[in-house]
């Protein structure tokens, strides 16, 4: 479970997060829906204690990040919006480093890897390395490194970003998978199909503030629309930034 | 294990994969230090020898109007050459060394016993005149007092009367401090070694992991910021450290073959001097590491990086300029200060001078001082937000 507090977050002039309050339920999968420069990102960092908020709380299984930042990455799984690999390094070898940095023995991190291997169909490439990889094979890599410790919480920034068609249904499938097997799963997009077909929960953000914090649902019957872009158009309260 | 340890293993293992890191580090790094040395005292030796033993090429102008002059010459081992039709541009065009002219009126001024000019043509700032003019002036002075000599003779006096002081060298220079001048250079090469072995590191570590986004993946482990750069720092340490190493055994290696006796210079490449270089240079090999990791930290990409940290290379030519150019007595606080505390030691350890062991343990402590501090700078870089952030 993750839980944000009254999050504030300024660089210089500009105010990235301005006072963003949602929770993240175990089992749901919640989007974080917001057009480019809403402060997803952002606020993401500072949940897996990337940036320091300038005000507000960050919980993690009701750990506090600012008091112990180490325990939060230990119960996170991060995809962030960067997702470089180490291109001299197998893909194997990509996920092994993160294993092992997590504290997890040679076995675990043997079977882990095996399993995500399977399960993101990514046999051909396993002992491969990472130099010259698509940006799917990019992608599965780095979600199979980011979630070889098992972490109750998994966070991905914008994880379908440059994906093709078949790749993006993998994601979504993987993401259901993640929340079937309990998991408390959050991440950001703007793209309203995605958010609308996969999520239990929508966050909507914009100019830093959430604007709402519902089910589908409840987004539609809130905002008087069937049409879930027409809800969302109408919450952030102009077309800028929305991809179809 | 400590996560420190696994950052440093695969910073080693996956720079080990990169061919262009694994050559500088291990050949290119260690080699062009003795290479260049090499080359530079073969150059110098073989000019030295041939100089003294071969004949003396020499055009002369208007041999014919001083036989006697020229005779004499011819006896101490100089070939006469016919003259190019304008000495001073075939000088200045280095088509020959040196001219030697004799003026029309040479023989009239010598009857009459009035001093007979000759004028010696040649340009100062070619390197390669200096010894010929030397000898050439060499030759002619003695002509010069063997025939004043002879005049005093002939008048009845002692040729002693024009020697009111007798002038004897007692020169307490060693063949080792003659070659001294040459040597200063020599720490310079080693601790470039060091820069080489380290930079590809340095860049790819920081900067690198930046550019490439793997940055902020890898801070989102919980493993503290520091134990992250201490991985990262140790494996570029001990790429520098490897250089160093390699480098000094090369040297000493190669410096075995140098026939520096035949000038007079004797180096001192025995074991002492291998031992106490890598026991000064080890804190300095990672002094440097620290600092390129630092610089290349601060830049936004792998390009801006290596402009820094070329630009960085240049810092450690200022104590070996300025101990070369202008040569000043050493004291012993300079062995505290990193960089010039090296130079000093293994400039003296090469010549043969001795080397307190005090004064090495202060070098070698002051540096380490300066790492700590360095690598506690770069802590705090580590710990800002903006050094994580890709893009």
């Amino acid at each position: 479970m993750i839980e944000v507090r009254d999050l504030y977050k300024r660089f210089g002039k500009v105010i990235a997060v301005d006072g963003a309050t949602f929770r993240a339920r175990d089992g749901e999968i919640t989007g974080l829906l917001g057009p480019n420069g809403a402060g997803k990102t952002t606020t993401l960092r500072c949940l897996y204690t990337l940036m320091r908020p300038d005000r507000g709380q960050v919980l993690v299984d009701g750990i506090d990040a600012a008091v112990d930042a180490v325990a939060v990455r230990r119960r996170l799984g991060v995809l962030p919006d960067a997702r470089g690999l180490y291109k001299r390094l197998t893909a194997r070898e990509n996920i092994n480093y993160f294993g092992r940095l997590h504290g997890l023995d040679a076995a675990t991190i043997r079977t882990r890897t095996d399993a995500a291997i399977a399960a993101l169909d990514m046999g051909d490439i396993a002992e491969r390395r990472t130099e010259g990889f698509s940006q799917g094979q990019r992608v599965k890599t780095a979600i199979a490194r980011a979630l070889i410790h098992a972490p109750t919480n998994v966070i991905l920034d914008e994880p379908t970003n440059g994906l093709d068609v078949m790749a993006t249904r993998a994601m979504r499938e993987f993401l259901k998978r993640l929340k079937g097997e309990g998991r408390c799963v959050l991440f950001s997009s703007h793209i309203m199909q995605e958010v609308a077909a996969l999520c239990d929960r929508i966050v909507v953000i914009a100019h830093g503030r959430v604007v709402a914090d519902e089910s589908p649902d409840a987004l539609r019957a809130q905002t008087g629309e069937t049409n879930l872009e027409d809800a969302f158009v109408k919450l952030i309260g102009s077309e800028e930034g929305l991809a179809a | 294990m400590n996560p420190a340890m696994i950052v440093f293993l695969k910073e080693v293992r996956e720079n080990l994969r990169d061919r262009r890191t694994v050559i500088n580090t291990l050949v290119t790094g260690p080699l062009m230090a003795p290479l260049i040395f090499v080359l530079m005292m073969q150059t110098l030796i073989t000019r030295e020898l041939s100089k003294a033993e071969k004949p003396l090429p020499l055009p002369v102008v208007g041999a014919a109007y001083a036989p006697n002059l020229v005779a004499a010459l011819k006896q101490q081992n100089v070939d006469i050459e016919p003259a190019p039709s304008d000495p001073e541009r075939a000088v200045r065009e280095q088509d020959t060394d040196l001219v030697l002219r004799i003026p029309e009126d040479f023989a009239a001024s010598w009857k009459k016993g009035e001093p007979a000019q000759v004028e010696i043509v040649y340009d100062d700032s070619q390197r390669d005149t200096g010894s010929s003019v030397a000898r050439l002036r060499g030759m002619l002075e003695q002509y010069n007092r063997q025939t004043g000599a002879l005049r005093l003779v002939a008048r009845g006096l002692s040729p002693a009367i024009t020697h009111p002081l007798a002038i004897a060298d007692r020169d307490q220079s060693t063949p080792q401090s003659r070659s001294s001048n040459l040597f200063s250079m020599l720490p310079y090469f080693f601790i470039l070694g060091g820069f080489i072995g380290g930079m590809a590191l340095a860049i790819d570590t920081t900067a690198g992991e930046r550019e490439r986004q793997s940055l902020e993946p890898l801070l989102a482990n919980p493993v503290p910021r520091w134990q992250i750069l201490a991985g990262k720092l140790g494996a570029t340490t001990a790429f520098a450290i490897t250089t160093v190493l390699l480098s000094i055994v090369a040297f000493a290696f190669v410096g075995q073959f140098m026939p520096t006796e035949k000038i007079g210079m004797t180096l001192q490449i025995g074991p002492r001097f291998v031992a106490w270089t890598v026991f000064v240079m080890l804190p300095l090999a990672a002094l440097l590491s620290t600092l390129q990791t630092l610089v290349a930290a601060f830049a936004k990409s792998y390009r801006e990086a290596q402009t820094y940290v070329s630009l960085l290379m240049f810092v450690p030519v200022v104590p070996t300029l300025l101990l070369s150019v202008m040569p000043f007595k050493v004291q012993a606080w300079m062995y505290a200060v990193p960089l010039m505390g090296q130079q000093i030691a293994i400039t003296r350890l090469l010549r043969g001078d001795s080397v307190l062991p005090s004064s090495m343990l202060l070098s070698f402590a002051c540096t380490t001082v300066a790492v700590i501090v360095l690598c506690v700078i770069a802590a705090q870089v580590y710990r800002s937000e903006r050094l994580a952030i890709s893009a």
